[in-house]
C-alpha cells in the first residue's frame, strides 16, 4: 500500500514487510516454503546430533578413535580421514557449481543452468557413491549398527543412522535437481512462470544438505 | 525484481470434472478439511470406546473377563495416543487449519493444493497402520502413550513385536502428512493473503493455528528422531536407548544407551504438543467469544503476543515432565521458572476473554456455551497445572490421578469443547444450513456437566495416592471403600458422557439435510469466511473478485454504525462508526 519495500532498508524494512498485507517476503511461495521446510529440518539434523552426543557420553565403553577408523592405507602409507576429506571436498565443490547455476539462472542461460546442475548431480552422486564405499569398508572391517570390534557399540549405530540420514538427503537432492534441470531444459519453467526461480530454490536445498555435512563431520569425524 | 501477490494476479484455478476429482481426490482446501475432520473424528470414536473400556474396568474391577491387564495396557496406549495427535492436532490443523486459513484470509486455496491432497491421505495411511496394529499378533503396544523405554521393546509389554513397531511407524507417517499440510498453512498465512489483510487484522483463529503449526514443525522432528532411533533399538538391536539389562533372567544384548535421552527427545516434542492442541482452541474460542458477545475481542494485540510468547516458552519447559526421572536440582529450578513464567501470557488470555464477556450482549447460543464452559474447565486445569509444575508439589502427585485430571481437564476436556464449539459454530458455513439448536444445547449440558463428574473426583483419588496407569487397585490400606464407591461413579459419568456424544453425531448428519438454511452470515459475524459469495463457499470460495479488507476481524456493536456489526470488507464510507480500526 505504501511505497515498496525496496525503498525502504534496514529495521524499516522488516517492520515493512511484517505489517504489510498480501505477503510478508517478497519471494515466490516455493522460497517462502523451502525455507521453512529446512527450518524444520534443521531441527531434525539438531536432535540426530545431540543425541549423538548424548549416547558417546552415557556410553560406558571406550569411543573408537575416528581418525583411525576412518583412515585408508594407500602405497603403504596410513592416510587419516582421507577419504572423507574427498568426500567433502566434493560435496563443496557441489555447492560452488549449484551457485553458479542460479546465477545463470537469473541471466537466463539456460543451457549453462543445465549443464552446470547435471555437474551439481554428478558430484552428488560420487559423494554418495564413496559413501557406499565407506559403509562397505566398515561393514567389511565388522562395524555393525550393534556392534564393533573398535569400541563403543553406539559409534556403529549413530554412524550408520546418521550418515545414512544425511545420505538419503543427498540422494533424493540428486534426484530433484536432475529433475529440475530435465524441466529447465525443456522450457517449462520459462513458459509456466517465465523465470528460473525453480533452480534457486533447488539450490536452498542443496546448500542445506552440504551444510549439514559439514556439521557431521566436525562432530563425527573431527571430534 | 518484484515478486507479484496473488491477490493482484489474474486467476488461475482448474476446476476438477468429475464426481471423484472433487470429492475424494479432492485439492479443495475445504473438502481436504473435510475429509481430516472426518477422519479425525472416526479415530476418536475408537480412542472413546476405549476410554469406557478402560473405565469399565476401573470402575468395576473382577467384572469384565474381556479386559486383562494385557488388553488394558493396550487401550491406554491407543487411547492416549489417538486423542492427542490423531484426533486433536489432526482435526485442529488437517481440519479447521485447512478450512478457516484460506478463507478467513480471502485466499481462493492453500498455495499448494496438490501437496494439500497428499497430506490428507498420507494422514490416512498413518490412521490405517495405527489401527492395522489390533489385528497384528499380539495386538497393539502397551507401552503407554509415552513410549518410554527400556520397557516399551521388552518382553512383557504388550505388542513390543508388531505392535510398537506398527506404532513407530504410523507416527512417522503421521509427521510427514503433518509437514506437507504445515508447510502450507503457514506459507498461506504469510504470502497469499488478500488485499488489506495486514497480520495484525487475522482473526485470531488463524494466529493460533499458524503458531501451533510453527510449534509442530520444530516439535515433531524431535519425535521423529527418536521414534527412528527406536526402531533401530527394537530392529537392528542398537543401543541408544537401551541400557545393560537383566530381562526375565537373561543378560540382553544391550549395553550403554540413555532412556532418559529418550525422555529428553520425547518431551521436547510433547510439551509443545500440548500447546499444538491449546493454541488453536485458544485463538477460536477467541473468534466464538467475540462474535456472540458482540462485542470486539479485549486486547487483541496482547492477544496476538500472547499466542506468540507461549509458542516461544514451551520450546523451555519440557522436563516438568521428567521431575521424578532423576536430574540435577539446579534444573529442575530452572525448568519450574519457565513453566511458571508460561502461565503470565496464558493469564493474559484468560482475563482478556473474560473482558470480552464483560457487560458483552452475550448470545446463549450453543457455540457460544461451549466457548464459555472452555473458559471454565481451561481455568481449572491451568490452576492444577500451577502446582504440577513446582518440583516438591510434582514429586508425590505424579503419576497419580491428580495428574490424569489436570491434564484431561486442560488439554482433553478444554480442547474438546472448543471442537464443539467451532463445528456448530462453522456448521452453517460449511453446510448452509443450522444445527438442531434445543439438541444442541442439550448435547452442551450433558457433556459439561459429565465431564465435571469424571475429573473433579479424580483430583481427590489422586491426593490420596490412587496411581495412573493401574490396572486395578486391590485391597489398599490408602483407599477406603468410599473412593472405590467414587472410582464407580465417575465410570458411570464416562460411560454416559461417552453415550451422549450420539446426540451431537445424529444432530450434525441428520442437519445436513434437515436443518433449516442458515443463509451466509447467520451469526452476523464480521470476519471473511462469513462473506463469501456462496454458502458452502464454491472451488475457489471469492466469485470473480477477491475481497478487500478494510479493517480488524472484530467490528461489533461499533456505536453509530447501522448494523451491529462491520464485516471486514466494508470500506470505510464517511458514517460514524464504520471508521477504519487498526
Ligand atoms: C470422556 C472422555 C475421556 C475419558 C473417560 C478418558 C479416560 C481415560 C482413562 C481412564 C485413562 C487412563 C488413566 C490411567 O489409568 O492412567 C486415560 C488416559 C489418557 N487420556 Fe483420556 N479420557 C477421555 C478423553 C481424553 C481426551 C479428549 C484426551 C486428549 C488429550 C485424552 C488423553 C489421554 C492421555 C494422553 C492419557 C494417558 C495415556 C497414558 O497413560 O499413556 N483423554 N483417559
Ligand atoms: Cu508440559
Amino acid at each position: 500500500m505504501a511505497e515498496s519495500s525496496a525503498d525502504v532498508t534496514g529495521w524499516n524494512q522488516i517492520t515493512h514487510d511484517w505489517s504489510a498485507d498480501k505477503q510478508t517476503f517478497e519471494v515466490p511461495w516455493g522460497k517462502a516454503m523451502m525455507w521453512i521446510f529446512l527450518l524444520s529440518d534443521t531441527f531434525i539434523f539438531s536432535c540426530f546430533l545431540t543425541s549423538y552426543m548424548t549416547v558417546r557420553m552415557s556410553t560406558v565403553e571406550a569411543w573408537p578413535i575416528p581418525s583411525e577408523v576412518f583412515a585408508l592405507t594407500i602405497a603403504g602409507a596410513h592416510i587419516p580421514l582421507l577419504l572423507i576429506a574427498i568426500m567433502t571436498f566434493i560435496l563443496i565443490s557441489s555447492s560452488g557449481t549449484m551457485a553458479m547455476a542460479v546465477n545463470y539462472g537469473y541471466r537466463g542461460d539456460i543451457k549453462k543452468v543445465v549443464w552446470l546442475m547435471l555437474a551439481t548431480a554428478a558430484f552428488g552422486a560420487s559423494f554418495v557413491g564413496m559413501q557406499v564405499f565407506e559403509w562397505s569398508k566398515l561393514i567389511e572391517e565388522g562395524v555393525r549398527p550393534w556392534g564393533n570390534p573398535m569400541g563403543a557399540a553406539q559409534f556403529g549405530s549413530c554412524f550408520f543412522m546418521i550418515t545414512g540420514f544425511h545420505g538419503l538427503h543427498v540422494s533424493a537432492g540428486v534426484i530433484y535437481l536432475l529433475i529440475v534441470a530435465k524441466r529447465v531444459n525443456s522450457g517449462f519453467y520459462m513458459e509456466r512462470y517465465g523465470n528460473l526461480e525453480m533452480v534457486e530454490i533447488a539450490g536452498l536445498y542443496w546448500h542445506f544438505v552440504d551444510l549439514v555435512w559439514v556439521f557431521i563431520f566436525a562432530f563425527f569425524y573431527l571430534w | 525484481m518484484a515478486y507479484v501477490a496473488i491477490a493482484d494476479r489474474g486467476q488461475a484455478l482448474h476446476d476438477p470434472k468429475t464426481w471423484i476429482g472433487k470429492y475424494v481426490w479432492s485439492q479443495d482446501h475445504k473438502i481436504i478439511a473435510i475429509q481430516y475432520g472426518g477422519t479425525a473424528m472416526v479415530v476418536g470414536l475408537v480412542a472413546l470406546v476405549l476410554s469406557g473400556l478402560m473405565r469399565l474396568q476401573l470402575g468395576f474391577p473382577d467384572t469384565f473377563s474381556l479386559i486383562d491387564p494385557t488388553a488394558y495396557y493396550q487401550f491406554i496406549t491407543m487411547h492416549g495416543m489417538i486423542m492427542v495427535i490423531y484426533l486433536l492436532t489432526a482435526l485442529f490443523l488437517g481440519g479447521f487449519g485447512n478450512y478457516l486459513i484460506p478463507l478467513m484470509l480471502g485466499a481462493r486455496d492453500m498455495v499448494f493444493p496438490f501437496m494439500n491432497m497428499l497430506s490428507y491421505w498420507v494422514y490416512l495411511g498413518s490412521v490405517i497402520v495405527l489401527l492395522a496394529s489390533f489385528f497384528v499378533p499380539a495386538g497393539p503396544t502397551g507401552a503407554g502413550w509415552t513410549l518410554y523405554p527400556p520397557q516399551t521393546i521388552l518382553p512383557g509389554t504388550p505388542g513390543h513385536d508388531w505392535g510398537i513397531v506398527l506404532m513407530l511407524l504410523s507416527l512417522a507417517l503421521f509427521i510427514v502428512a503433518f509437514t506437507m499440510g504445515g508447510l502450507n498453512y503457514i506459507t498461506t498465512a504469510l504470502q497469499a493473503r488478500t488485499r488489506g489483510m495486514t497480520l495484525m487484522r487475522m482473526p485470531l483463529s488463524v494466529w493460533g493455528i499458524v503458531m501451533a503449526t510453527v510449534l509442530g514443525l520444530l516439535a515433531f522432528p524431535a519425535l521423529l528422531v527418536s521414534a527412528i532411533m527406536m526402531l533401530f533399538d527394537k530392529l537392528l538391536f542398537t543401543s541408544f536407548f537401551m541400557p545393560a539389562l537383566v530381562s526375565a533372567g537373561e543378560n540382553l544384548s544391550y549395553s550403554g544407551g540413555s532412556p532418559v535421552l529418550f525422555q529428553h527427545l520425547f518431551w521436547f516434542f510433547g510439551h509443545p504438543e500440548v500447546y499444538i492442541v491449546a493454541l488453536p482452541a485458544f485463538g477460536m474460542v477467541s473468534d466464538v467469544l467475540a462474535v456472540h458477545a458482540r462485542k470486539n475481542i479485549f486486547g487483541y494485540r496482547m492477544m496476538v503476543w500472547a499466542i506468540v510468547a507461549i509458542g516461544a516458552l514451551s520450546f523451555i519447559v519440557w522436563a516438568h515432565h521428567m521431575y521424578v526421572s532423576g536430574m540435577n536440582p539446579y534444573f529442575g529450578f530452572f525448568f519450574a521458572t519457565t513453566t511458571l513464567i508460561i502461565a503470565i501470557p496464558t493469564a493474559i488470555k484468560v482475563y482478556n476473554w473474560v473482558l470480552t464477556l464483560w457487560r458483552g450482549n452475550i448470545q446463549l447460543t450453543v457455540p457460544m456455551l461451549f466457548a464459555i464452559g472452555f473458559v471454565f474447565t481451561f481455568i481449572n486445569g491451568g490452576l492444577t497445572g500451577l502446582f504440577l509444575g513446582n518440583v516438591t508439589i510434582d514429586l508425590p502427585l505424579s503419576d497419580t490421578y491428580f495428574v490424569v485430571a489436570h491434564f484431561h481437564m486442560v488439554m482433553g476436556v478444554s480442547p474438546i469443547l472448543v471442537v464443539f464449539a467451532a463445528i456448530y459454530h462453522w456448521y452453517p458455513k460449511m453446510t448452509g444450513r443450522m444445527y438442531d439448536e434445543t439438541l444442541g444445547q442439550v448435547h452442551f449440558w450433558l457433556t459439561f456437566l459429565g465431564t465435571y463428574a469424571i475429573y473433579y473426583p479424580m483430583h481427590y483419588l489422586g491426593f490420596l495416592g490412587v496411581p495412573r496407569r493401574y490396572f486395578a487397585m486391590g485391597n489398599t490400606e490408602f483407599m477406603p471403600d468410599s473412593a472405590h464407591l467414587l472410582n464407580s461413579g465417575i465410570s458411570i459419568a464416562a460411560l454416559f458422557v461417552g453415550v451422549v456424544q450420539v446426540i451431537f453425531i445424529y444432530n450434525i448428519i441428520v442437519s445436513i439435510w434437515k436443518g433449516k438454511p442458515s443463509g451466509h452470515n447467520p451469526w452476523k459475524a464480521a470476519s471473511l469466511e462469513w462473506q463469501t459469495p456462496d454458502t458452502p463457499p464454491h472451488h475457489g470460495n471469492w466469485g470473480p473478485d477477491l475481497p478487500e479488507v478494510h479493517r480488524w476481524a472484530y467490528d461489533y456493536a461499533v456505536p453509530g454504525a447501522k448494523d451491529d456489526f462491520v464485516a471486514q470488507n466494508v470500506p470505510y464510507d464517511g458514517t460514524p462508526g464504520t471508521k477504519v480500526e487498526a
